[in-house]
């Protein structure tokens, strides 16, 4: 059998149910079959570019976050697995099958090459993004002398408390998708396709996007109940992305040009305490009204924030230790950074309470300008801590977008 | 040890691969075969329409029109399984394709209650298949080597195991306990095969957690309980006698069994997945930690199988020899960090780094190894 094509696949099973929808008949026909490539590409987010996806691409609903590390000290090894990988995402993103004979093609002796859990699904708008941590830097593959400045361990932060089977990893893999089957499938694919190169430090399932990237999506809520990601970077602004997100040439090493930082961080929330916790405390400490997202003293979502606005007794509305106050541009002497983040729950503590919180992610050019003052800031003074502890720290170096001959890090391993 | 489920599924995948290598096997379908083969089960009967086929494929079409739920096999000599469907309840009808290449007297079992011996008939296969290992002499060699290596391995299984129980009967615990993890070693080095027989594994290997309702908890493990944490029962010298008898019993039974070279391919693998599941997580040996003579054990084992085929694995596919050579070397470096003496450390002296280690070696390896049969199959 030939290469199968898991999005061909989808297309003739799709077909009976777009019929059977009279509603949106002929575009669901089309679009099913596969015949109207304009329409085909909502669900696929392209793999090559000028930046990586999985970044300014409209948040998906659903993560799955894996961070490895590399166990070869063979630099050819790990770039022959860099190149192995970028054929499997290419594929992968577009809805189909790893390897040359998918779940079903290959010898009914051999183990499929592809696990097959993403059979019949479509391609979901899977993104897959890749990052190199600082341990990758060390004196294994030669590339101590291509760290960036910037890509150095994170300080401990206050109020910490770190898990080292949560934190770190010389590579990462973010998988975004609209169906959590097809992320998780291209993580495991991706893996296993891993093992003897390298291993799973830790990973991450993440639920609901905690933010929005994107003018054309609705801000969601996180797990407090509250919307989040109001004033966040958003895909429609490549000016402030230029300012924030993208590093250039010029911030010091070239390989690095086009692409990003990414920091990951494991909140665990209180979620018990904080639904004891009055509305009005709950307001408080975010800076913002639950229901309609405005900020305090503001009546609608988007208004723009004022935090110079007083109260009775003269206490501003937006309380000194509000998470929008100390997290805002305006504190941070106009630092901003690109939040992606996702909600997790994994399942219950042993102590009847919900492991849950928010798995923070976020991109921004330079993290010793924009994340880590930030995080110093909030670790500090935000009265959110007492309801939040960071329990996963990690950070890493997104390299630009591949080409449509490239791999994922060729500009750093071939430059 | 692994439990029944898995080691049908075994049974099941072999004659699977052998089916995909003999692409030219007849179907019962063929001229002077009527359909598929009805079983009709019931709760005290199996009645099977016919009780000869033709060599190639045979379908049983099984209907339980008894009372508890059944299960149906084919085995061939020395209860070898040859194909088997379980959980058919009440009332329902499966269908078995079993792949038999050799004419032979083969028995058909139905197991009302899913226990026991079943309720057996005489089989009988006419015709005849080429066998794959005739075919090819380079894997004729590969199976007739491996088969002196399990040769080797029974006769020391037999030895040691006699010492074993001569040690526990005359209440010398401490000689026992010495000759625990030694004795086992010839045992997981052949664990794939001894699974072959149905249950006889289970006597000599269930591990107490994995004990179902009503089922004696006997074998190596129930001794390694009572030396190590209740200390000799009553019953201690006569579990002693029955796991030598059982031993005994299998090692006769090993004499006769044929492995194709599929077999020896998925056997490799499978040893390192006992690995993976059982020795990593220390859950095999719960009183004795002696994971890791168990897990050197199963490595040497897969080794031993892998090396049988090496002839036919370099000249078919020499970057997957030189991959698996590298991944074993790893493996075998972190057990040899882990050597005491002439054994090893017990396993709760493992940090969870070197549990962790352990573990990512044995994925890498075993990667790898999983695509053997499908180059030995070619």
């Amino acid at each position: 059998m030939s290469e199968v094509s898991r999005r061909r696949m989808f297309g003739l099973a799709g077909a009976g149910v777009a019929l059977a929808g009279a509603g949106a008949a002929g575009a669901g026909i089309d679009r099913a079959l596969g015949s109207h490539p304009a329409a085909a590409t909502t669900d696929i987010v392209p793999f090559s570019g000028e930046h990586q996806a999985g970044i300014v691409t409209p948040a998906q609903e659903h993560l799955h976050f894996a961070a490895l590390d590399v166990t070869t000290k063979d630099r050819a090894e790990l770039v022959s697995l860099l190149k192995t990988w970028t054929d499997a995402a290419r594929k992968m993103t577009r809805g189909q099958d790893v390897g040359a004979t998918g779940a079903i093609g290959g010898s009914p002796a051999a183990p499929p090459a592809d696990t097959g859990e993403a059979l019949e699904l479509p391609p979901s708008a899977l993104t897959l993004t890749i990052g190199f941590g600082p341990s990758l830097f060390d004196d294994r593959f030669g590339l101590a002398a291509s760290r960036p400045a910037a890509l150095a361990e994170l300080p401990a932060f206050p109020k910490d408390k770190l898990e080292p089977a949560r934190s770190g990893g010389d590579l990462c893999i973010q998988a975004c998708a609209n169906d959590p089957q097809v992320a998780v499938h291209a993580v495991r694919n991706l893996v296993r396709l891993g093992f003897g190169t390298t291993e799973v430090r830790w990973s991450q399932l993440g639920f609901g996007r905690s933010s929005s990237t994107s003018t054309t999506q609705s801000t969601p809520r996180n797990l407090f109940g509250f919307k989040d990601g109001t004033n966040n970077l958003k895909a429609e602004d490549p000016a402030a992305l230029d300012e924030h997100v993208w590093v250039t040439e010029a911030d010091g090493q070239p390989w690095l040009a086009g692409g990003s930082y990414l920091v990951a961080r494991r909140i665990r929330m209180h979620i018990e305490t904080w639904d004891r916790t009055s509305l009005d405390e709950q307001e408080k400490v975010v800076g913002r009204a639950k229901g309609t997202g405005a900020a305090l003293g503001q009546t609608a979502e988007f208004d723009p924030v004022d935090l110079h606005i007083g109260g009775a007794g003269g206490e501003p509305l937006v309380p000194v230790d509000a998470h929008i106050r100390l997290a805002s541009a305006e504190s941070m002497g106009g630092a901003k950074i690109l939040r992606r983040g996702y909600n997790f729950v994994d399942g219950s503590d042993g102590l009847g309470h919900l492991e849950a919180g928010l798995f923070f992610i976020c991109f921004n050019r330079d993290p010793r300008k924009q994340f880590i003052p930030m995080q110093k800031a909030l670790s500090a003074k935000d009265s959110m801590m007492e309801y939040i502890q960071h329990t996963g720290s990690a950070l890493f170096a997104v390299p630009p977008g591949v080409s449509e001959t490239g791999y994922w890090g060729d500009t750093l391993f071939e430059g | 040890m692994t439990l029944p489920k898995r080691l049908f599924a075994l049974a099941g995948s072999a004659a699977l691969l052998t089916l995909a290598a003999c692409a030219g096997g007849q179907d019962s379908g063929a001229p002077g075969a009527a359909g598929p083969v009805t079983v009709a089960a019931t709760d005290t009967t199996c009645e099977v329409s016919t009780a000869t086929a033709n060599a190639g494929n045979v379908t049983f079409e099984v209907t339980n029109k008894g009372t508890k739920v059944t299960e149906f096999y084919l085995y061939a000599e020395g209860d070898r399984i040859m194909g088997e469907v379980e959980n058919i309840a009440p009332g329902l009808t499966r269908k078995l394709t079993v792949e038999v290449a050799e004419a032979g007297t083969y028995q058909t079992a139905c197991k009302p209650g899913m226990a026991g011996d079943g309720i057996r008939g005489a089989f009988t296969v006419t015709g005849g298949a080429t066998k794959q290992a005739d075919a090819n002499t380079e894997l004729a060699a590969a199976t007739s080597g491996y088969a002196s290596y399990v040769a080797t391995q029974t006769a020391a299984l037999q030895t040691e195991t006699q010492k074993f129980a001569d040690a526990v009967k005359s209440g010398n615990v401490a000689d026992a306990k010495a000759r625990y993890a030694t004795t086992r070693v010839y045992y997981e080095r052949i664990e794939p095969v001894a699974e072959k027989f149905g249950d006889l594994d289970p006597a000599i290997d269930v591990r107490e957690a994995d004990l179902e309702e009503g089922q004696q908890f006997t074998g190596f493990h129930r001794l390694e309980k009572d030396l190590w944490a209740n200390g000799l029962q009553a019953d201690s010298a006569q579990v002693a006698d029955k796991l030598v008898a059982d031993v005994n019993d299998l090692v006769g039974k090993t004499k006769t069994i044929e492995l194709s070279p599929l077999d020896l391919a998925n056997g490799a693998k499978e040893l390192l997945d006992e690995v993976a599941t059982g020795k990593i997580t220390g859950e095999e040996e719960t009183f004795s930690h002696t994971d890791l003579w168990d897990f050197q054990a199963n490595v040497d084992g897969s080794k031993g199988a892998v090396q049988a085929l090496r002839p036919v694995l370099q000249a078919r596919d020499p970057q997957l020899v030189s991959t698996i050579d590298g991944q074993f070397a790893n493996v075998q470096k972190l057990l040899d960090a882990t050597r005491a003496g002439d054994g090893f450390k017990y396993y709760t002296e493992l940090s969870q780094d070197q549990v962790k280690e352990f573990a990512s070696a044995v994925d890498a390896l075993s990667e790898p190894l999983s695509k053997v049969a499908e180059v030995v199959a070619k």
